[in-house]
């Protein structure tokens, strides 16, 4: 401890690439091994032996840095220090590293092991695997380090440590630093302001409307200024001198924007166009004194060109940021962060087209900025732009974090013509700009908060892809698919496959005490979101805009959504959907649900009937057809039988067997039958919702059935059309065998008078056992009857129902909970503001794996 | 499943003949076991003036769906659910066909030891099959049977009384009747033509399958005027498909949760063997049109976005000029029988590495198609509703970004000189729109006019002077400066 103290110490960089120099016997491996992590080290003679079973092998250079770049490659990705431990003594072995590390917008940082030839020499005498290397190696060694030391930096190190002789190396210490845009420690709260541009007098409205008294907050909040303090406005020097004294005394932080960039090296004496505002800038710091002006200098030099702040779920930088350039150090990063992306294309009004970086962003920390007016901050992707034009007439704009909220004040005046007019350049999701394929595409894990991770494999993806692609409504508008349910488990109960007593006792050993039993209503699954009015689907779900200007112009667009299971809408008439959404949005208005949830969209899980207005082609081509064919056969098969008997020949068990037969098919005719009512436009048909997945702000899915069950009740009382229609229930109490026996007889007496049978699910929705699994959130009973369409019309036959008893319910239990937990997630992520892309992934997921193979009965 | 074969008699040539003929004793009533349930034969009448014999044959449902290998687990249809819940134990199919060569083998073959004579004569013959399925409705029933000597009454059994407008069902009610056939013929043709009637893909064919049709029709299948269509529906089940089935059952899943058909969804290639046969002439032209388009436009490395079955990547292959042929289409069906159809597996390296296939999707943007000289949207548009537009332009024409786009569409105008299309019908069941020249002219200039493309239209196909041309195709080429930038970026 004593020798480190009196040795040097070697500031290294968290996130970089450190390159080891030195000749063979230099004591690299030594050095490398006491200052850094085993695993952060990759050896030259390591990969050597990776390629060639030896170590020493000359003739696998080649191959071996090959392997080195590329696993350093893969560390330098995923944000991991890497140290080379190569003897990296030619220029063009550190070229390629210093390639590397820019490639990956890191430090290369140089430590060079300077040590004499007889010490290197000695060293390898010592080894057994290096004992015969010729003396000239080391000699020629020590040249090029010689040669070498001349120009590390100008070759691109950013940092260079050279050690010389064994005592100085054995003595030095390493030392990690922190990046500069590292500031993951702080967590605010904060409070980012957009765009200011010399709007001195908004700036101090906007602070006080924030609460900040004379540059500090009572609550101790943090402002962060996103650059571009300066230029056009009318008082640049008066919001440089409150922004650097909110700095200064630790109550705001601020990133540099290309305006203070240029000003800046104009302050340095380069030779800059004194254009975009410049002028205005420079006239009126003619006013300070020379002091104050050297304070702005070394105020712009000092700005670092970006922060994460919040323990990384927050980037706070001038023109936008793509992930991979978080907490990144390198030229490209401060050139992105303070100028964005441009296409290269410059606009009608000469302005450079900028690259809709933020279309492409997937990360998870939200970015805000500024750099680019637009009318209203609105987040895309979890990125935000706060510059609202405030110097063009618009607004200073300020974001609150954690909070999310926007805070701002309208401009004085018009301060500064703009060259073009504020308009949403890149609109993204609101401008049929489509979701890339990398967000569904191939094998998948997707996180949910309710089931861990989820994994899609890749043929399940394809499947949804196809469908998703072809047939499926727009993704802004297809926020939540269903998931699949399990049945009960099969019933031993004389004559039956499924019955109730299952479902209940299957819940009482989960812990589930209090159970709803809903009626299965007699039709297809609809999932119906349900809008306000167009503009607020614009607004929250970005449709009808822009590109469909015909729809922008005549104020429509659609309202919503109506779809089924598998994402197609329901209706190829969209103004049937229309209707549909209208009458459900009456009834909502005059159920006071807009105000009372504090929402202007719903949206309802529900099942619309009857089942042959969607299942007409399968009802025709199966289910009738299988009815039309038995129902020609028999009577010629019974009246053959008959004639037979009548001659005195013995087939009775035939016959007897062949009328129960008839009879069966009969009643298989009667069960599709009971799905099937003629409709005349909306005439006879139904939607029955039954629980309200989620509203603006809030996912309901958790809401106890009782509640939703309340509230679609008001809903559909106030439906003065006819089309909605209630949800029949009774509640169960699994531990009292009273309870379970009315429950019984209830499904007795339903499923007795054709009817499909029910679901039962646990009174509390989301609800989780004793052991903390998720349990099923409903079990369907289907009804005997109703089960002929599925298992065949004589499947009540002794034999045939012991055969099907042996049917194994654990795949389709296990997917209905993976994609209950990815409906869910997908609700969370709606509710909570995620960008589509994050939604729609949980939504695919859903789809894919309705593409598993599972016994297609249950 | 069920069948009656009655004759009449003379006191000196009774109708219980039949008996013999059939080899099945009528006053018993026997049952004989085969793959799929028993078949029962027994005798509702039989006296010296009329002899009816019955053949019953009792399907386990159960057992079929367990059993099958054919399309689809269970020889059954495709929709994995209908294997559960099918006619098989009701309708005359080809598994009727199967007993009836079992249980009267020798009597097809027209061996008849006890009475030889009669068996080598034609006899009165009625045949009564009360559902019998036929793809092709009463009227196939009668353009199979009559040229071989029945009188044919086929009526059509409604789908379901209680609800008419549903139509008829795919059964008929079918009554034969001659005077001038055997008893072996007559069984020879049900055999052979219950199965062809029957369609389904219920039916699987064994390899020895050609030697029985041979052998079933000999003596009339080679002149009959229908021999091409029942020989190739006899057959039409290939080893393929067996395969194919497999590789759709993700999305007959889809279908099934759906409560859809799976043909509703599963319909991105053609029914097989039309488009591979005889590729139609305007398929041609369009081909042709595309492959001038394209050498014009100097591509070398082009997309064919929608590239269905790989024809077009076929033939541009053939062309060394392109020297990156990409396929890309959303139907994972599709891509197999492309990749089958270009040997992919088979093809040398230097040909193998100009040609790539892959799933993608135009309703999301992807990164993999950036970069290539020009896209083929060939047939692709009308595939889409209209809403979901937006989204394939932009993944094209923004972000993708080929110098050169070729966008072909039907021509809705000229739908009035298809003489085999009802007015008011679009060309295809999938098409969700089919637009004017006028209408697809607005699109593709404001879709121009957006990206930075400059567009003309060139005409596919006998350019009418009143309705246009069948195919209309746009070529977009993008502006001179956006070029730079594109290839800067």
């Amino acid at each position: 401890m004593t020798q480190a103290a009196n040795g040097r110490v070697l500031p290294v960089t968290d996130l970089s690439l450190v390159v080891l120099i030195g000749a063979s016997g230099s004591g690299k491996s030594t050095f490398a091994r006491r200052h850094f992590k085993p695993t952060e080290v990759i050896s030259s003679d390591f990969c050597r032996g990776l390629v060639s079973d030896d170590e020493n092998d000359q003739s696998a250079t080649r191959d071996a840095f090959d392997v080195l770049h590329y696993i350093a490659g893969k560390r330098l990705a995923a944000g991991r220090r890497t140290v080379v431990d190569a003897t990296s003594l030619q220029q063009d072995a550190r070229r390629q590293l210093i390639d590397l590390a820019k490639k990956y917008d890191v430090l290369p940082i140089a430590i060079v092991l300077d040590v004499p030839e007889e010490v290197c020499a000695e060293r390898n005498a010592a080894r057994t695997d290096r004992a015969d290397m010729p003396r000239r190696v080391i000699q020629r060694h020590t040249r090029e380090l010689r040669r070498s030391l001349r120009h590390l930096e100008r070759e691109g190190f950013r940092k260079v440590h050279v050690l010389r002789g064994v005592d100085d190396i054995e003595n030095a210490t390493v030392v990690t630093e922190k990046r500069f845009n590292d500031l993951t420690h702080l967590t605010g709260p904060f409070d980012i302001i957009g765009d200011i541009h010399g709007c001195s007098a908004e700036l101090e409205s906007l602070l006080g409307k924030l609460g900040y008294v004379d540059g500090v907050h009572p609550e101790g909040r943090t402002a962060v200024f996103v650059g571009d303090l300066v230029d056009r406005g009318p008082d640049s020097p008066g919001v440089l001198r409150r922004v650097m004294s909110m700095v200064k005394s630790g109550n705001a932080l601020c990133v540099p924007g290309n305006h203070e960039n240029k000003y800046g090296r104009y302050l340095k004496g380069r030779k800059v166009q004194h254009t975009h505002g410049l002028a205005e800038t420079i006239e009126q710091m003619e006013g300070e004194s020379e002091e104050f002006r050297a304070q702005v200098r070394e105020f712009i030099d000092g700005l670092v060109s970006h922060y994460v702040l919040d323990g990384g779920r927050l980037v706070v930088c001038h023109a936008g940021l793509p992930e991979k350039y978080h907490g990144r150090t390198s030229g490209r990063v401060r050139s992105h962060a303070l100028y964005g992306d441009t296409t290269g294309e410059t606009d009608e009004f000469g302005l450079p087209v900028r690259y809709p970086w933020a279309e492409d962003y997937r990360g998870r920390a939200a970015v805000v900025y500024g750099h680019t007016p637009v009318p209203e901050a609105t987040w895309l992707n979890n990125t935000i732009c706060l510059d609202t034009g405030a110097v063009f007439g618009g607004k200073l704009t300020a974001l609150r974090w954690p909070e999310r909220e926007l805070v701002d004040v309208p401009a004085e005046q018009v301060w500064y013509e703009p060259t073009k007019p504020l308009r949403t350049e890149a609109p993204g999701g609101h401008d049929g700009r489509p979701l890339d394929l990398a967000d569904v595409h191939g094998r998948r894990v997707v996180e949910t908060r309710h089931q861990g991770r989820v994994s899609i494999r890749e043929e399940n993806a394809a499947a949804a892809l196809e469908v998703m692609s072809r047939f499926a409504v727009d993704p802004r508008l297809l926020p939540y698919l269903p998931p699949t349910m399990a049945p009960t488990a099969t019933s031993h109960i004389e004559g039956y496959l499924e019955h109730p007593a299952e479902a209940f006792a299957q819940y009482k050993e989960d812990g589930v005490e209090r159970v709803v039993c809903e009626e299965k209503h007699m039709g297809s699954r609809a999932v119906a979101l349900v809008c306000r009015d167009a503009e607020a689907a614009r607004r929250r779900f970005g449709v009808g805009g822009t590109s469909r200007s015909s729809e922008a112009e005549s104020g429509g667009g659609p309202t919503g959504s109506l779809y089924t299971r598998t994402g197609r809408p329901f209706f190829d008439d969209e103004s049937v959907t229309e209707t549909i959404l209208e009458r459900v949005r009456a009834a909502a208005t005059a159920a006071g649900l807009w105000e009372e949830l504090e929402t202007d969209w719903l949206l309802l899980d529900a099942e619309l009937m009857p089942w042959s207005l969607k299942a007409s082609g399968l009802l025709r081509s199966q289910y009738a057809a299988v009815g039309a064919a038995s129902g020609a056969v028999f009577p010629g098969a019974l009246a053959a039988l008959e004639g037979a008997a009548a001659r005195g020949i013995d087939v009775s068990d035939l016959l007897t067997r062949q009328r129960e037969r008839a009879s069966d098919a009969a009643a298989f005719t009667e069960a599709y039958r009971r799905y099937c009512w003629t409709t005349d436009g909306l005439d006879g048909v139904r939607l029955a919702p039954f629980q309200f997945l989620a509203v603006q702000g809030r996912s309901l899915a958790a809401l106890p059935h009782d509640e939703q069950l309340a509230l679609l009740d008001r809903l559909v009382e106030h439906d003065g059309t006819g089309l909605l229609q209630t949800t029949r229930r009774l509640y169960v109490d699994t531990g009292d065998p009273e309870s379970v026996r009315a429950g019984v007889d209830w499904w007795l007496e339903m499923t007795g008078r054709g009817g499909e049978g029910m679901v039962v699910k646990p009174l509390g929705a989301v609800v989780r056992s004793g052991e903390g699994r998720l349990v099923q959130p409903g079990i369907k009973c289907r009804g005997r009857e109703y089960l002929r369409i599925i298992y065949g019309p004589e499947y009540t036959r002794p034999d045939n129902l012991a055969r099907l008893r042996q049917r194994f319910l654990n795949h389709k239990r296990s997917l209905a909970i993976r994609e209950y937990a990815l409906g869910l997630e997908a609700l969370d992520r709606l509710a909570e503001g995620e960008p589509l892309w994050r939604v729609h992934e949980a939504v695919f997921g859903v789809l894919a794996l309705e593409s598993e193979p599972v016994d297609p009965r249950l | 499943m069920f069948l009656t074969i009655s004759t009449t008699g003379t006191p000196d040539r009774p109708a219980t003949d039949l008996g013999f003929l059939l080899h099945k004793h009528p006053e018993k009533a026997q049952a004989f076991s085969t793959s799929y349930g028993t078949a029962h034969v027994l005798y509702p009448e039989a006296d010296a003036e009329r002899c009816t014999a019955a053949l019953l044959l009792e399907v386990d449902a159960v057992a079929l769906v367990r059993r099958g290998k054919g399309k689809g687990r269970g020889g059954a249809p495709d929709a994995a659910l209908a294997q559960y819940v099918n006619d098989r134990p009701y309708a005359a199919s080809s598994l009727l066909a199967v007993a009836l060569s079992g249980v009267f083998s020798s009597a097809m073959r027209g061996v008849c030891n006890a009475r030889p004579e009669r068996a080598a004569q034609p006899l009165p013959l009625r045949i009564e099959i009360p559902a019998l399925p036929a793809r092709g409705g009463p009227e196939l029933v009668r353009r199979l049977f009559e040229p071989l000597g029945w009188a044919v009454t086929a009526e059509p059994v409604p789908l379901d009384v209680r609800f008419p407008e549903w139509g008829d069902s795919r059964y008929v009610r079918l009554v034969l009747a001659s005077d001038t056939l055997t008893l072996a013929e007559a069984l020879r043709h049900l055999y052979v033509l219950l199965p062809v009637l029957d369609d389904a893909k219920h039916y699987w064919v064994a390899s020895d399958e050609v030697d029985k049709l041979l052998r079933a029709g000999e003596g009339w299948l080679p002149d009959h005027p229908e021999h091409k269509l029942i020989t190739s529906r006899y057959l039409s089940r290939r080893w393929s498909l067996t395969r194919e089935a497999m590789e759709r059952l993700e999305l007959v899943r889809l279908a099934e949760a759906d409560d859809s058909e799976v043909e509703e969804i599963d319909n991105a290639v053609e029914a097989e063997s039309e488009a591979e046969e005889k590729p139609t002439p305007l398929a041609v032209q369009r081909r042709d049109a595309i492959l001038a388009a394209l050498r014009a436009s100097g591509a070398g490395r082009v997309l064919d976005l929608g590239c269905g079955q790989g024809q077009l990547v076929q033939t541009l292959l053939k062309d060394p000029a392109f020297t990156e042929i990409v396929g890309v289409d959303v139907s994972m069906r599709a891509l197999t029988i492309a990749g089958r159809r270009l040997k992919l597996d088979r093809m040398g390296e230097r040909q193998a590495s100009r040609v790539k296939l892959f799933q993608g999707s135009l309703a999301y943007t992807d990164n993999r198609l950036k970069g290539y000289d020009a896209a083929v949207l060939s047939e692709v548009i009308e595939h889409l509703d209209l809403p979901r537009l937006p989204a394939l332009e932009y993944a094209v024409f923004g972000s993708a970004r080929p110098r050169t786009v070729l966008v072909t569409t039907p021509n809705v105008e000229y739908n009035v000189r298809w003489e085999s299309l009802p007015a008011g019908h679009v060309r295809h069941g999938d098409h969700r729109f089919e637009w004017t020249r006028d209408e697809f002219r607005a699109w593709a200039r404001a879709v121009a006019e957006r990206h930075g493309y400059e567009v003309e239209f060139v005409p596919v196909g006998p350019d009418d002077p009143q309705v246009g041309p069948p195919t209309q195709m746009a070529v977009f080429g993008m502006k001179v400066n956006d070029e730079k930038e594109a290839k800067a970026a």
